[in-house]
Parts: C-alpha cells; sequence; structure tokens
C-alpha cells in the first residue's frame, strides 16, 4: 500500500512538465557552481602545490557543492511538501484516502517515501556529477560520499518536517511558509553557542561535509526524521478520529 | 426483509461549532436495497454520508459496514464501501486509467483482478473510450462518472453516492439512474438528492432529514401512498417550495 501511494507521488511529480524544468534549472546552477570551484581550484593549485598538506581538490569542490545543494533543497522541499496533504485537502482530494481503507501510517510513509524518491534523484545526478572529479584527479570517494550521505540525511529530516506542517493545515502556502521558518529557525541556531547548536540538523550536516561520519550524527537524524514523521501520522490519526 | 443488513448507524450525532448538524440520526440498509437521502439545503445531508463513508467521525453513536465497526475497525468497514463525495475527489492531472487504477489499489483490489475491474467500471459508467484522457480535461459530467466509477470500481458491498445526478444531462441522468438500479441488484447504495422524481423511480426506501433529524423512514410507496411524492415531501419539511426542486 505504501508503495502504491509512494508511486502515485512519484507519477504526479513526473507527468507536470514544470518538474523537468526544475530538474533541469537545478543541474545547471549545480554544473555551474561546480566548474566555478573547480576554476578556482585550478588557479590556486600553484600555490597549494607548495604547501605541506594542502587541500585536496575534494574538500575544495565537491564540500561546498554539497552545502549549495544542502541550501537550495531547504529553500524547494517546502514547495513539494506542501503539496503532499495541505494540497491535497484543499482540492478535495484527500477525502479518496481517507475513506479507503489504509491507515495513517500508509499515508504519511506513502507520501514521505514519494519525495524522498524524488529528492534522492536531485542528489544522485549532484553525486555522479562530482564523481566526475575521479577523471582528472585522485577523487576522495569517501569526502564524496559523506558528503552525499549527509545531503540525503539533510533532505530527508526537511520533507519530514515539511510534511508534518503540511498536515496541520489545509492552505498549501501556510504549510509552505511555516516550514521554511522552521528550516531558518534550525539554520540560525547552527550561529548560537551553547546546548541548543546541537538541535539543528545544520550542524551535524557540517560534520558529515567536512567527511566526519559519526554515529551520533547519524542516530540525530534517524531521531529527527522518525520523530517528525510520527507526529504526522498522529495528527491524521486524530483528524480521521482515532484508531 | 430477509436480505442480510449490510450497512447500519446508530443514533449518529455530530456538532459543528456547537451546534447539531445531525442528531440521533439512525438507519439501515440491506443488501439489494436502494436508499434515497432526501432534505433540504443544509439539512445535514452530506455530514449524514460523510460519517457513513468514515470521512467524519460522529461526536456520538457508531456506524456498522458489513458488521465491521467502522471507527474500531476502519480497514475491514472501509474495504466494503465505495464513497463518491459531493465534489468527486479527482486529481486532475492524471489519466482516467491511471486514476482509477489508483483508487482500485487503494481499496486492495487484487492485482490479478485489476484489468477486469477497471474495464468493467469504466463500462458501467461509459467511460470506455476516454482511459487515455487526462481528467483535468474532461467535461463535468464526465468528471462526474469518473468520481462514480472510483466509488464502484473495487465491487464493494455498500455504495455511497453524494448527490450523483448533479452536473449531468438528461441522457446521462437517465445511464446513471440504471446504473443505480444495477447496483441495487448485488449491493445496497444509498444516494443523497435534491431531485424527487429520482427517488420516486429508483429507490426503495426514503429518508427525509430535516434540521439533521430523521422526520420520515420508510418506503417510497408510503411516501406516495396519500398524494404524489413532492406533495409528501412538502407536507412532511412544512417549507414551502424552498429546495424542493423537481
Amino acid at each position: 500500500m505504501i508503495r502504491t501511494l509512494a508511486k502515485k507521488e512519484l507519477h504526479t511529480l513526473f507527468v507536470s512538465p514544470s518538474t523537468w524544468w526544475m530538474l533541469a534549472l537545478l543541474q545547471f546552477i549545480f554544473a555551474w557552481f561546480y566548474l566555478a570551484r573547480m576554476d578556482d581550484y585550478l588557479q590556486v593549485q600553484a600555490q597549494l602545490a607548495q604547501m605541506d598538506s594542502a587541500p585536496g581538490a575534494t574538500i575544495s569542490i565537491a564540500a561546498p557543492l554539497a552545502s549549495v545543494l544542502a541550501i537550495v533543497l531547504m529553500m524547494l522541499i517546502p514547495l513539494f511538501t506542501m503539496r503532499l496533504i495541505a494540497e491535497e485537502r484543499r482540492n478535495q482530494t484527500w477525502i479518496l484516502l481517507t475513506t479507503a481503507p489504509i491507515s495513517a501510517t500508509d499515508i504519511v510513509l506513502g507520501k514521505f517515501l514519494g519525495l524522498l524518491a524524488m529528492l534522492s534523484i536531485i542528489i544522485a545526478a549532484c553525486a555522479v556529477m562530482v564523481c566526475s572529479l575521479a577523471l582528472g584527479t585522485h577523487a576522495d570517494f569517501g569526502l564524496i560520499a559523506g558528503n552525499i550521505l549527509g545531503v540525503w540525511l539533510l533532505a530527508a529530516s526537511y520533507a519530514a518536517l515539511g510534511l508534518f506542517f503540511s498536515s496541520l493545515t489545509r492552505q498549501p502556502v501556510v504549510a509552505a511558509f511555516g516550514a521554511l521558518a522552521v528550516y531558518f529557525g534550525l539554520w540560525m541556531l547552527e550561529m548560537s553557542s551553547g546546548v541548543v547548536r546541537v538541535l539543528s540538523p545544520n550542524v551535524h550536516f557540517q560534520n558529515l561535509n567536512v567527511g566526519l561520519i559519526s554515529t551520533a550524527d547519524i542516530i540525530y537524524f534517524a531521531l529527527f526524521i522518525t520523530g517528525f514523521l510520527l507526529v504526522s501520522i498522529e495528527r491524521i490519526r486524530r483528524e480521521r478520529g482515532g484508531v | 426483509m430477509a436480505s442480510p443488513i449490510t450497512l447500519s448507524a446508530h443514533n449518529l450525532t455530530r456538532f459543528h461549532g456547537g451546534r447539531s448538524v445531525v442528531t440521533d440520526v439512525s438507519l439501515e440498509l440491506h443488501r439489494g436495497e436502494v436508499l434515497g437521502l432526501l432534505g433540504h439545503n443544509g439539512a445535514g445531508k452530506s455530514t449524514t454520508l460523510q460519517m457513513l463513508a468514515g470521512a467524519l467521525t460522529p461526536n456520538s453513536g457508531r456506524v456498522e459496514v458489513c458488521d465491521f465497526d467502522i471507527a474500531r475497525k476502519p480497514a475491514l468497514a472501509k474495504a466494503c464501501l465505495g464513497f463518491l463525495p459531493e465534489h468527486p475527489p479527482l486529481y486532475k492531472d492524471m489519466r482516467v486509467d491511471d486514476y482509477l487504477t489508483f483508487a482500485a489499489k487503494l481499496h486492495r483490489v487484487l492485482p490479478a483482478q485489476l484489468t477486469e475491474y477497471l474495464n468493467l467500471a469504466k463500462q458501467r459508467c461509459g467511460l470506455t473510450d476516454c482511459g487515455k484522457k487526462l481528467i483535468g480535461t474532461l467535461s463535468k459530467g464526465y468528471q462526474q462518472r469518473v468520481g462514480i466509477a472510483q466509488a464502484i470500481i473495487h465491487q464493494p458491498a455498500v455504495v455511497i453516492l453524494d448527490e450523483p445526478t448533479v452536473g449531468l444531462d438528461p441522457t446521462q441522468i437517465r445511464d446513471i439512474r440504471e446504473l443505480i438500479r444495477e447496483l441495487g441488484n448485488n449491493s445496497s447504495v444509498i444516494l443523497s438528492t435534491h431531485l424527487l422524481h429520482e427517488v420516486e423511480n429508483i429507490c426503495d426506501r426514503a429518508l427525509i432529514l430535516q434540521q439533521g433529524k430523521v422526520i420520515f423512514n420508510d418506503t417510497t410507496d408510503e411516501l406516495r401512498r396519500h398524494s404524489d411524492i413532492e406533495s409528501s415531501f412538502i407536507r412532511l419539511t412544512a417549507m414551502p417550495t424552498e429546495g424542493a426542486t423537481t
């Protein structure tokens, strides 16, 4: 059942030409940024060669690209998540799901996984581009893997949070801005000092960004995602009246 | 009546903003029966149907579909239900076939039966030539048909239709009435309508709601006994002409 719902979400995304335009545009932006970083790197390469432990091509090119990808996804994901539930309510198609013999868990997980598949495509396209570094130099695939994993976990967290906001309202715009406001809040937390800092997903992304894959960060993301999926499920269960 | 009860509601009550919209509505539906739900605008017809379909939780009372309590065993109860809401829940950017297949899968139709069920539903609703069309490009009448097809595709025991003939032309109305009659052979159908002749032609029983309360619940013959159905309805609801379109 979850697969049926996820496939339907993905199908809806890909029948619309705007999705293809958006994917093309994103890929163009990432490619532009990638080439710009590459250019910068080649210009300072002569100086770097004289240093002892100079930063490699991967950390100078792939890591900043992953950061940009993370920021772009932060802006983009609310536009997807608002469609998932809030827009269905407004278009009065939501009732098809609530009167079907499926559970709130099926609905939430189906929609989440459908969106995650779409986000994975964006991230994968970027990853393939970054791997092309190996054509010209010795690429650090461990670092690339860490970055991709980081972006993917961050995207999944944003999707879970956005889905929760979508489940709260029947106004897609409210859902999108609510989610975006919280993303920004969490991003701001990163710049603060003290204990609250660890609440920000961006802090945990930073570790993966520099190639540090630690269990604590992975657990943080897993908890973040599971937490917001659970409250979304609970919210929809209540709306449908128990069970 | 000897045939088994497929849908029963006991003392349904629902409040909206402190005001009760539906009060103490009970009804029973037998297999092979077509029940018409009548009433003025705002009498609580749609609210009642939504509660029967499990889209809205009653503040008190319970609904049983095929002996399953819809609040306790929603998955089993809802699998026996097909529901067409007031606004057909259509994804405008999907093709008719894709949409109906999705609706069938949601209602747990087995993969092996999908094509057969899809073709039957399309044939019954006169959609055989529209399978590849986008729902958004269809006319209102055809969209309504897709809505009905969505409600019957999994061949449920109980079909709930909220104003199924709205927006259809006279030929289509006739077709849909025939379809409802046909559905009434194997399943139970409950439909709400403003059209009294519709009730007269296709319903075995009628239930009239007035301000959320049941004021009449008997066979259509009973409704016709003293005078014609229209004047009976007007007499019962005691609000001359308004809402009683024919």
